[in-house]
């Protein structure tokens, strides 16, 4: 393996991605529309949990309602009423998923969408089945505290799941599908006797081409994280708290 | 999407926050520790081909206050060459934007647990001038270290001392570099809120020197840096910890009156600490030669000045230091006395 395989990315990236409240605000209605996918893509996995939680809804009525968010979002213009200088855009969708499940409650809707958000796939049943595997515990009252932090912790879970499939596209777009499985194996199956020595005899190369393409592999992972956290951020300094609470230090 | 558990997730949280070495000579091996303001990585010196242990910042840019602290703290170790304070080798940003420094590599253990396998206190006291010989060197260059405790002090396989992490250290009158002393961040962290005009600048500043404030080590922070009274600190501030260090390496503990069951101090020895750990400053030692004398005296069995013997506590330690010789001529008396006596029977 070359060396040269590894440099740091530079501009061979695409650009840094545009805030989705930018976007969202757009005269161009296509941008607004990538800008609630991109949205979705994000934040639809924590809200159908959020609600099933929170509000302990059943599973079909969770996916009415995740979908109904959405479209409520895109109709309402919810994201232009977003004040970054008040709080999080995260906090500010958990609180409006929290008013819409009570308007739907009041108003006794029960009424079957879909389709509103048509590039975006949203497997409920494989959210049904993480959701059996995240830890909650249902004796615990639900405090803002807890609510944030579970909302906080799928909206992280989910930001990192698309980060890794990006890492994956971009790395076989370059053929480096080794460098993934490398990383795939060391970082996210988590196989603690697993070492570089084991993965250098693995695949037939030497321990200094695993240590180059983790490193590579984790950098590339780190930009396209950030890039796609910014993109969910609503202002700079959001964007700047948020990687730190990611990542344990500021992004730069 | 595959999904991620909840370790898959810190896994990668760990590896994302990797440092990028890339254009460095350096080759990134392990996480070793993690201070107040980074995280202390061992790596391989591609050119030079030996171990270093790298300082790295937690956030990125080379302007902020953290940098400029790290930057200093690296400039401090660079005019501090001293076989008891580890030295540094390069200084630096990383190509995400974080500083770091490169510093020798010490494979040793912390004081805290080295000591464990040293039983006589004599041996734990001439590691405790060791600390004594680096501290002085520093003051005499006009640096404070501010945060003296086991942890910041490395033992080496050959018995070498390092005093560690100077992170918090204050400069005095700067001998190395005015430039240090321009970019001291210290001037900001500790200047007084009353000097800014603003209230925004004000709040800032309370909340700066409030993190200033608890910068040290409880129970190894001398009172007037526990008060955040930094205008006033001088040497005798780091003999306040050297006490608690002395106090710590001869009972396990570094407050005084240790309680019932732990070993009971000599009163020479007691008397040292008790005096390097005054509440003011003016009833500890000078400086940390003359605490290192007394240390010094004690371990060779004279009196020290922190301690006006009794006659009962002078004969004693006349006894204690004299032993062989007091045996011998008693030895001797007593062989005349029996010579004698069998001459007259």
């Amino acid at each position: 393996m070359d060396k040269e395989d590894f440099r740091a990315g530079g501009d061979r990236f695409p650009p840094t991605r545009r805030s989705v409240i930018e976007a969202a605000r757009s005269i161009d209605a296509e941008e607004r529309e990538q800008a609630l996918e991109a949205l979705c893509a994000a934040y639809w996995k924590p809200v159908y949990k959020y609600i099933r939680w929170r509000w302990n809804r059943p599973a079909e009525a969770a996916q009415d309602l995740t979908q109904g968010f959405f479209q409520e979002l895109l109709e309402r213009e919810l994201l232009d009423k977003f004040d970054a200088s008040r709080s999080r855009l995260r906090t500010y969708l958990r609180v409006c998923v929290d008013s819409f499940v009570l308007n739907e409650d009041k108003a006794g809707r029960r009424q079957k969408r879909g389709g509103s958000i048509s590039h975006v796939a949203l497997d409920f049943a494989a959210a049904e089945e993480e959701l059996g595997t995240t830890a909650i515990n249902p004796a615990k009252i639900a405090s803002p505290e807890s609510l944030e932090e579970f909302f906080e912790k799928e909206s992280m879970r989910s930001l990192f799941a698309l980060a890794v499939e990006d890492l994956r596209k971009f790395c076989d777009e370059r053929d480096r599908a080794r460098t993934f499985h490398l990383f795939e194996a060391y970082d996210l199956e988590g196989n603690e006797k697993l070492s570089y020595d084991q993965l250098a005899k693995d695949y037939g190369i030497s321990v200094t081409d695993v240590t180059n393409a983790l490193a590579w592999a984790r950098r590339e992972f780190r930009r396209i994280a950030l890039d796609r956290l910014r993109e969910l951020c609503g202002s700079e300094d959001e964007f700047q708290r948020e990687a730190r609470a990611a990542f344990g230090w500021d992004a730069k | 999407m595959k999904f991620l558990s909840d370790s898959a997730i810190e896994r990668l949280r760990g590896s994302a926050g990797t440092p990028d070495l890339s254009g460095t000579r350096y080759r990134l091996l392990d996480r070793i520790a993690r201070g107040g303001m980074g995280i202390v990585y061992t790596a391989q010196d591609e050119q030079l081909q030996r171990r270093v242990a790298l300082k790295i910042l937690d956030s990125s840019g080379a302007n902020g206050d953290f940098a400029n602290r790290l930057i200093r703290e690296a400039r401090v170790l660079a005019a501090l060459e001293h076989p008891g304070i580890v030295p540094v080798h390069d200084v630096g940003t990383l190509a995400d934007g974080r500083v770091f420094y490169a510093m020798k590599f010490v494979e040793g253990q912390r004081l805290d647990e080295y000591i464990e396998s040293v039983a006589s206190v004599p041996d734990r006291l001439r590691i405790f001038l060791r600390i004594c010989d680096a501290v002085a060197f520093a003051h005499a260059r006009g640096v404070l270290h501010r945060d003296l405790k086991p942890a910041n002090i490395m033992v080496g396989p050959f018995g070498e001392v390092l005093v560690m992490d100077w992170g918090l250290a204050k400069i005095l009158n700067s001998l190395a570099s005015n430039a240090t002393r321009e970019n001291d961040p210290e001037a900001t962290i500790f200047e007084k809120p009353k000097q800014f005009a603003t209230a925004g600048e004000a709040t800032e500043i309370s909340v700066v020197t409030g993190h200033g404030t608890v910068m040290g080590t409880p129970g190894y922070m001398s009172p007037e840096q526990a008060r955040g009274d930094v205008d006033h600190l001088d040497a005798r501030s780091d003999i306040f910890s050297l006490g608690a260090l002395l106090q710590f390496l001869v009972t396990g503990h570094p407050e005084p009156a240790p309680p019932s069951g732990r070993p009971r101090l000599d009163k020479s020895l007691a008397a040292i600490c008790s005096k390097s750990t005054a509440e003011l400053p003016a009833g500890r030692y000078p400086n940390v030669q003359e605490m290192a004398l007394d240390v010094s005296r004690y371990l060779d069995g004279l009196a020290v000045g922190a301690h006006e013997e009794s006659v009962f506590e002078k004969a004693a330690r006349f006894y204690r230091r004299y032993r062989f010789f007091i045996l011998l001529i008693a030895a001797y008396l007593a062989m005349r006395v029996l010579i004698l006596l069998f001459m007259h029977r």
